[in-house]
């Protein structure tokens, strides 16, 4: 389980214009080239100082590259970075405000609490 | 010595200045009366007269991350610009720049690792809509400079409810003993009940209007024992996933002292969670 290393990646994403169009049109091949050169990437140091360890579990990898924010939510992404993210990727598909919204919580209505951990 | 001019705490919500700038069809029907009480709550800290403000809040995943994530910061930086991309895309706030006042920075950061606060520090910092939200609603000249206070209510594992009550009150002492003869108002921002991300999201009132009733009364006549009698870093799960910033409202009931009556208390039921204004004029203010 890398619970951190999915919060790394909608943090990542979320807040670069850029990559949140390049993940909502190719999530597969943003998630390949995410895992591949950015996950190990330390953000407050230098190119050349970066991790060694950092890899996505094949369930979170599937979610990720399937845009399957309930699937993110049950392996405990934080509850912010995914709401905020996906909020970005396909509120604009939506006639009316808030619409999106009131999907993704129907979408998790079959829970209840304890919601999953998202302790890092 | 410096005079605290007010103790104020706040919700802050993200969709104040677009509902609140919006005609015709867009114009949500609860925008009036949102507008009217945001300018009578505005208008407990005017007459304050402030010259400097502390502002606490909590990034949300702008500067703070997960790979060196403080519990309690203090910015020590003579400007702070201000608001994110994403808060720019989600919510319509504009970039900001606001001026800080390094020497009561400096203050609180000595006096509050002294006191046994092991806070961190930061001399670039580029604040959120926690900090923007209520100089949008109470200053919107943003004209005063500030320090601001990030508090982690989003990032387990987080401080106990007790030790944002404690350093709500160091900070209220730190302020008293600044020695300068400004007028500073305090101004701290949470949440009720709140879920974001979850199951009772974007409902027709906040998630748990229960709780949200016990904690206005609360905050109201800062009961801190009442308060802190229910809540615990577990309990906050359960009125709503994002409950935690709640503590920010216990920080500020610390600042304000146990068991004073706020002198200004307000609230307005709205869908996704409940909006509520308090001030404080502590004795000597005027």
């Amino acid at each position: 389980m890398s619970k951190y290393l999915v919060d790394k990646f909608l943090f990542t994403i979320d807040r670069d214009p850029d990559l949140v169009e390049r993940y909502r049109a190719d999530p597969r091949a943003t998630v390949a080239w995410w895992e591949a050169e950015q996950a190990n990437r330390i953000l407050n140091c230098h190119e050349g100082e970066h991790s060694t360890w950092l890899a996505f579990t094949d369930a979170e990898r599937a979610a990720l590259a399937a845009h399957d924010y309930v699937a993110l939510f049950e392996l405990g992404a934080h509850n912010f970075l995914l709401l905020t993210l996906f909020i970005a990727l396909f509120e604009r598909d939506y006639a009316e405000p808030l619409a999106f919204q009131r999907e993704f919580a129907a979408r998790l209505s079959h829970w209840s609490l304890p919601y999953p951990d998202i302790s890092t | 010595m410096a005079t605290i001019a007010a103790i104020i705490a706040s919700t802050h919500h993200p969709f104040y200045l677009r509902a609140s700038t919006a005609s015709g069809e867009d114009r949500p029907p609860f925008a009036d009366e949102w507008v009217a009480k945001i300018e009578a709550f505005r208008e407990t800290l005017t007459r304050a007269r402030p010259d400097v403000l502390v502002m606490v809040g909590s990034d949300h995943f702008h500067q703070l991350w997960l790979d060196n994530m403080p519990q309690f910061l203090v910015g020590k930086a003579p400007v702070y610009d201000a608001n994110y991309y994403n808060e720019e895309r989600e919510f319509g706030l504009p970039r900001m720049r606001l001026d800080g006042d390094e020497d009561l920075s400096a203050h609180l950061l000595r006096g509050g690792i002294d006191a046994g606060f092991d806070l961190a520090f930061s001399n670039e910092l580029r604040v959120d809509h926690s900090i923007t939200c209520p100089i949008i609603t109470l200053r919107p000249e943003a004209d005063l400079p500030i320090v601001p206070v990030y508090t982690n209510i989003f990032a387990p594992p987080m401080p106990q409810p007790t030790r944002f009550v404690e350093l709500g009150r160091a900070i209220r002492a730190l302020v008293e003993s600044w020695p300068s003869d400004k007028r500073v108002a305090i101004i701290g921002t949470g949440h009720l009940s709140l879920e974001l991300g979850g199951p009772r999201q974007f409902g027709p009132h906040g998630p748990d209007p229960e709780f949200d009733r016990k904690a206005v009364a609360w905050i109201a006549s800062s009961d801190l024992d009442a308060a802190l009698a229910e809540v615990s870093l577990d309990s906050l799960w359960q009125p709503g996933n994002a409950t935690h910033g709640f503590m920010d409202f216990m920080l500020m009931m610390g600042v304000a002292g146990k068991n004073v009556k706020a002198d200004y208390a307000d609230s307005l039921d709205l869908f996704h969670t409940m909006e509520a204004y308090f001030t404080w004029y502590p004795e000597g203010a005027s």
